[in-house]
């Protein structure tokens, strides 16, 4: 189990929003723009690869009662060491992702790495695997946020200023205006799946290149 | 030997989908004449639009699913989808705005779902719900009715084929030279200003029951679903659950605040409701299949149209009670199933 293997397993066999279709409730919330997912994604990152490590180096003196709520204890203190640093150096990136960088405790995709994977690996794949994971989470959570915004608003890259400062930047405008939609929750839920089918396609698209070409009508209900 | 095997439903239907749908269409052409009538040419632009859309876009989805694009488009169901939108969409709609309404109905909700015979949501509903959330100020720009006694003006024929071309109205006109609030907009605006309902229902644009033009709408609409009920191509139980739904909370909230709440004629023949009666909710696809389950269907559409045209912040609740029904079709239909013939009451 080498780091390669981790980081593709976590940023695309695995990943934890397009495939084990966890932690949804931020990623539908918070994606309304590239900055606000970037964000939260490095919010869970850190957390997330914190979290394995202490899981995993904490995994010999867990009897099994009581894992879950030290889980939930270290997992707690992790997110609020990145909520306090967000609030310290991060005020309006803070504003805009209110109770949701709180929430990171209650991310379900933390806990079932800790669960699968900390809780029985040693220190360094556990690190590894909750970089992979984080990762994952944060690239998608980038990618639908700057769908959103693009579809919403028009605009790349709005609203930088929270990351790195200064002025307030209405990012670069491609078009006059937007699909307001998009950046109303039901436009999350389209874009999940949008990039979810995307998944699948090429997914299906390297198996058929493959050796043996996949049946055609593999993956379709029986009618 | 190989025995074929067939899926229920066993028995051949008296007429084919197509036969059925050009039925639906011939049924609502009174309605469109008058919906012409009252409201301008712009119907026909939409319409034209919308099945310039929906039928290409039906017609893309299946050659991308690999399948003849013939077998779709012969049953017409495009075509009705696109009718059912045009007659949601304002008479002043700019063409991209039904293109949104058609692409979406017919690639998201109808074929990603599996195609004609698939869709859980009604393929127009899901459409005209879209542009509806996303485009606010385009769907307000209904005109008043053509009858005579209101101050306004009107678009020509060519003026407002430009409006729904360009998006742009013509030079010197305003938005609001050119739209009016229809009924329940003034409904809902006026008792949130806390006026009388008597006092509503004085304005210009009110008529006998709801909104002038609206009502004779309504009343053609409700003869093509009179004549789809002898034709027997939908069942009582959907359109008079419906209208149940929504007339008998109407009433008895009536009677106890006529002040405050409008009454039920206004309830039948304000925004969809009849529409929604005869042609949307009964969408054989979308609804519930049992007996008991399109009663149960249609009362809770006419109970969500009532309760959201009362406590909503959307003035009409047709296209959103019908989408959620919708979603609820597939538990309705789970415990209203048919009692199996030779099994007790008690086993599922």
């Amino acid at each position: 189990m080498d780091w390669m293997t981790r980081l593709k397993t976590g940023l695309w066999e695995d990943n934890p929003g397009l495939v084990q279709l966890l932690g949804l409730c931020p990623l539908l919330a918070v994606t309304t723009s590239f900055v606000n997912g970037l964000g939260l994604g490095i919010a869970t990152l850190m957390v997330l690869a914190g979290s394995n490590v202490l899981v995993s180096a904490a995994r010999r003196f867990l009897s099994d009662e009581i894992r879950i709520p030290v889980y939930v204890l270290i997992i707690a203190s992790l997110v609020t060491c990145v909520e306090l640093s967000f609030k310290a150096w991060f005020p309006a990136l803070d504003r805009s992702l209110g109770i949701f960088i709180p929430l990171i405790v209650t991310n379900c995709a933390i806990v079932a790495r800790a669960e699968l994977f900390a809780s029985r690996n040693p220190v360094g794949p556990s690190l590894a695997d909750g970089i992979g994971m984080g990762a994952g989470f944060l690239l998608l959570l980038c990618a639908i946020g700057a769908f959103r915004e693009l579809l919403g608003t028009g605009t790349i890259l709005g609203g930088l200023d929270k990351l790195i400062g200064g002025e307030p930047l209405a990012g670069i405008a491609v078009v006059d205006g937007g699909w307001l939609l998009a950046v109303l929750p039901p436009g999350a839920f389209f874009s999940l799946a949008l990039a979810i089918a995307l998944k699948n396609v090429i997914d299906r698209r390297n198996r058929a290149t493959r050796a043996t070409p996949a049946p055609r009508d593999a993956g379709r209900v029986a009618s | 030997m190989e025995f074929t095997r067939r899926e229920a439903p066993y028995g051949t239907p008296a007429r084919s989908v197509p036969n059925m749908m050009l039925e639906v269409l011939a049924a609502l052409v009174p309605a469109a004449a008058a919906h012409v009538w009252f409201f301008g040419p712009g119907f026909v632009f939409n319409l034209l639009v919308a099945i310039l859309f929906c039928v290409g876009a039906e017609a893309a989805t299946m050659r991308l699913r690999g399948r003849n694009p013939e077998e779709a488009l012969s049953d017409f169901t495009a075509v009705v989808t696109a009718a059912l939108l045009a007659f949601c969409l304002p008479s002043l709609t700019p063409w991209w705005v039904t293109a949104t309404a058609s692409l979406f109905a017919i690639v998201v909700a109808k074929h990603l779902f599996g195609g004609v015979g698939f869709n859980i949501f009604n393929p127009a509903m899901a459409g005209y719900v879209v542009v509806l959330v996303a485009f606010p100020i385009q769907m307000n720009l209904w005109v008043a009715p053509r009858m005579g006694d209101i101050d306004y003006e009107y678009l020509g024929v060519f003026e407002t084929l430009a409006f729904t071309l360009t998006g742009a109205l013509p030079e010197s006109t305003t938005y609001d030279q050119v739209s009016r609030a229809t009924p329940l907009d003034l409904m809902q605006s006026g008792l949130n200003q806390m006026r009388m309902v008597t006092e509503i229902r004085a304005l210009p644009v009110m008529g006998d029951y709801a909104g002038k033009g609206w009502e004779w709408i309504g009343n053609f609409v409700a003869l093509g679903g009179l004549w789809l009920l002898f034709r027997k191509i939908i069942r009582w139980h959907i359109p008079v659950a419906v209208l149940a739904g929504l007339l008998i909370p109407a009433t008895v909230s009536y009677l106890l605040s006529p002040g405050t709440l409008p009454g039920p004629g206004f309830h039948l023949f304000a925004g969809a409701s009849i529409l929604c009666a005869f042609f949307i909710a009964t969408d054989p696809v979308s609804a519930a299949t049992s007996t008991t389950g399109r009663l149960v269907y249609g009362a809770g559409i006419g109970v969500s149209i009532y309760a959201i045209r009362t406590w909503g912040s959307y003035a009409d609740g047709v296209a959103f009670a019908v989408l959620l029904m919708n979603l609820a079709v597939p538990a309705i239909d789970r415990l209203t199933r048919p009692r199996i013939v030779g099994h007790g009451r008690g086993d599922r």
